[in-house]
């Protein structure tokens, strides 16, 4: 019954959304109906040149890094951080996973692979620690930190692919990775997921079940009360940060070692803003991520074959995105239905400027 | 004579700062007028959109309310006005165009955080997000403008060697837009609506009390905010680059935060702000035209987002925002 409660203004958000955005197709000039089924068989249903194995592998290997930036915004949330570098994070983490994967040899798969999907993931991590150290010594606001250390990252990873790391040739990208460092396929369906579930189910018991969650929790919905209760709240915006950006990371190792199989610059550009999508739609909770990102894995994987069989321009699904992000963001919708309750409210506006 | 020394010695980071600009402009440009003249010109023209888009989040904070959508308003006012441009051939109708869009997309802010009380800071994201996927989606190739908005020499003044070569032959949006800073300034702390303003985001519950509609305050800031960063947009697609591109603003209304906040919520400040973020932009051509490390051209680019984040962590912490800032207000 609760599950139920909380999963009705999600669900109604999506229903919206993509009422609105059927308004919006038939304005286009094309069928929404088309549109909707052809969005339906490019992500689960397969079509005639297709299997269905190949398509819903395909929308789980998008739901991916979409799981791990879900997870990254949703836990900083939980402090009262909004982190939107999740791009920044993940890029980093998806270059030093692709060097660590092309550069040690001769290694078994067993000590090789984790070690490279670990390696990036605490690269992004560090790279998480930045914003969290300047808001907590200097007061610097992380929604602007962040943003800037994503072009500084783009930048970095840029300059890395072209001098330290690259791949003799015209292309500047990494080496292929080894095969030891492979994170493999079981048929269609990328192991990688599995990765991510699991970690969405890691966090939701950090948060839930430690004394470290609860502190996190404390200082996310008074910070004040926490620092009288004696919790360094310092202490725990650098290191939820930092969990932050390790979490984002790994999205992108995962998407390195078990995808692409080595690191290209501009791969998956805006994965960042649809972790926030994702976090939201799943209103923080770590579990809820997890249909969030199949949900919109399964929009992103679908893009090429709407465009092909329902003539309309992918981007649709950032605008159903949007709309989606804008009606569950909407708390008047949570009065109406729910007007005892107040759990329900999203909010990180306080935390402007103080630090 | 002893309160001169005391003054220069409080001021000694600002004389070190500018001093030091001055001289590197110089350096830059090989100590010539033409590339001294061609630096500071490019330091202008980079500036005005963060200049635009900081008045346009200052409005805002200092009423209450933050606006992290600055971005996607300059996106879609660049959009709106570069289509409207592009079909009916008139830039005028195009800048008008782009200053409408950037109101309706204050309304919308105004209505999602102060109407239906919703995050702020999620409402902006909305905001970029709806933005960068409406822009996507409507854009076609193919379109072309009939050119970009005109030169203007201002007389004799245009004639000055360097700084008048510098101020007084720009464009029309860059006038403007210099012509906004002593304006907000004067609107902000010289007239009854500048101080209702600044009550509402200071203490929203005693401007009530004497009068003053907090969600009248709130509306009317976001929509003549929107105005400006609709400006913003226009100056990116018809007056500094000539076309549409995904994506064009590229981070330029978050960097406007940032220069709000280093400006300290103060026009004038924000100006000055502005000119300096403007410069870490215009040496980068420098860096390339002087051939300074163009095999590493990443780390040029990475100097405006270097120096936003030093700038950031060094001045916040001593910078104080309005009050009422972030929260949403109804009456008890």
């Amino acid at each position: 019954m609760k599950i139920l409660r909380s999963a009705f203004i999600p669900l109604l958000a999506v229903a919206l959304a993509l009422l609105a955005g059927a308004a919006l197709i038939a304005l286009s000039g094309a069928s929404p109906v088309d549109a909707y089924l052809a969005l339906l068989e490019g992500s689960f249903l397969g079509t005639e040149k297709v299997p269905w194995t190949e398509a819903l592998g395909r929308t789980l290997e998008k739901a991916t890094p979409l799981v791990m930036g879900g997870l990254a915004v949703a836990f900083a949330f939980k402090a009262g951080l909004f982190n939107i570098g999740g791009q920044g994070q993940l890029i980093i983490g998806a270059l030093v996973a692709g060097a660590v994967g092309y550069g040690f040899q001769g290694l078994p798969w067993i000590i090789h692979m984790p070690l490279a999907l670990l390696a990036g993931s605490i690269a992004g991590g560090l790279w998480g620690t930045i914003p969290g150290v300047l808001k907590a010594s200097r007061g610097a606001h992380e929604v602007i930190t962040t943003i800037m250390l994503n072009f500084v990252a783009i930048n970095l990873t840029d300059w890395f692919t072209s001098k330290v790391w690259r791949e003799p040739g015209i292309l500047a990208r990494t080496p292929k990775i080894e095969p030891s460092a492979e994170i493999p396929r079981w048929g269609n369906i990328p192991i990688g997921f599995f990765v991510a579930v699991a970690f969405a189910f890691l966090v939701w018991y950090l948060l839930q079940r430690t004394t470290f969650g609860f502190e996190i929790r404390t200082v996310g919905l008074n910070p004040n009360a926490a620092k009288y209760a004696g919790i360094s709240v310092k202490r725990i915006v650098v290191l939820t940060m930092t969990i932050s950006g390790f979490l984002a990371a790994m999205g992108g190792a995962i998407e390195t070692l078990g995808v692409v199989g080595r690191y290209e610059p501009g791969f998956n550009a805006g994965l960042g803003f649809n972790g926030i999508t994702v976090a939201l739609l799943a209103r923080t909770h770590p579990l809820a991520v997890i249909p969030a990102a199949i949900l919109i894995g399964a929009m992103e994987a679908s893009g090429a074959i709407m465009q092909f069989k329902a003539d309309v321009s992918p981007e649709i699904t950032d605008i159903i995105q949007a709309l989606m992000l804008l009606f569950v963001a909407t708390p008047i919708l949570v009065r109406w239905f729910f007007k005892d309750s107040d759990e329900n409210e999203l909010s990180v506006g306080s935390s402007w400027g103080s630090a | 004579m002893s309160a001169l020394t005391s003054l220069l010695y409080q001021r000694r980071w600002w004389i070190f700062t500018v001093v030091a600009i001055i001289g590197f402009t110089l350096f830059t440009g090989e100590f010539k007028e033409a590339q001294t003249t061609a630096i500071l010109a490019s330091t202008l023209r980079q500036s005005t959109p963060l200049l635009l888009g900081a008045l346009c989040g200052m409005l805002g904070e200092r009423s209450g309310v933050i606006n992290i959508g600055i971005e996607g308003q300059m996106l879609m006012s660049a959009f709106t006005g570069f289509m409207v441009a592009a079909e009916t051939q008139s830039l005028l109708l195009g800048v008008l165009a782009g200053i409408a869009t950037g109101m309706l997309m204050g309304a919308s802010l105004a209505g999602l955080s102060v109407s239906l009380q919703g995050d702020q800071i999620i409402a902006g994201t909305v905001l970029n997000i709806a933005a960068l996927g409406v822009t996507s989606f409507f854009f076609q190739q193919g379109y072309t403008l009939p050119g970009k908005t005109p030169m203007v020499d201002l007389w004799f003044l245009s004639d000055i060697p360097v700084l008048g070569r510098v101020f007084f032959s720009n464009r029309p949006i860059t006038y403007l837009s210099l012509l906004l800073v002593p304006t907000v300034w004067y609107a902000l702390f010289r007239t009854t609506w500048g101080l209702r303003t600044r009550a509402v985001g200071e203490h929203p519950s005693a401007a009530e009390t004497v009068g003053i509609s907090v969600a009248k305050m709130r509306y009317l800031n976001l929509i003549l905010a929107g105005a400006i960063a609709g400006l913003a947009g226009a100056y990116l697609s018809l007056e500094a680059v000539g076309s549409f591109e995904r994506n064009m603003t590229n981070g330029k209304g978050f960097v406007a935060l940032a220069v709000m906040i280093f400006g300290r919520w103060n026009p004038v400040g924000a100006w000055g702000a502005a000119l300096l973020f403007g410069y870490t932009n215009a040496i980068q051509t420098q860096f390339q035209f002087r051939g300074w490390f163009t095999d590493h051209p990443q780390f040029v680019g990475m100097i405006p987002f270097v120096v936003t984040i030093i700038v950031l962590a060094g001045v916040v912490g001593r910078a104080r925002p309005p009050a009422a800032i972030g929260q949403p207000y109804s009456r008890e």
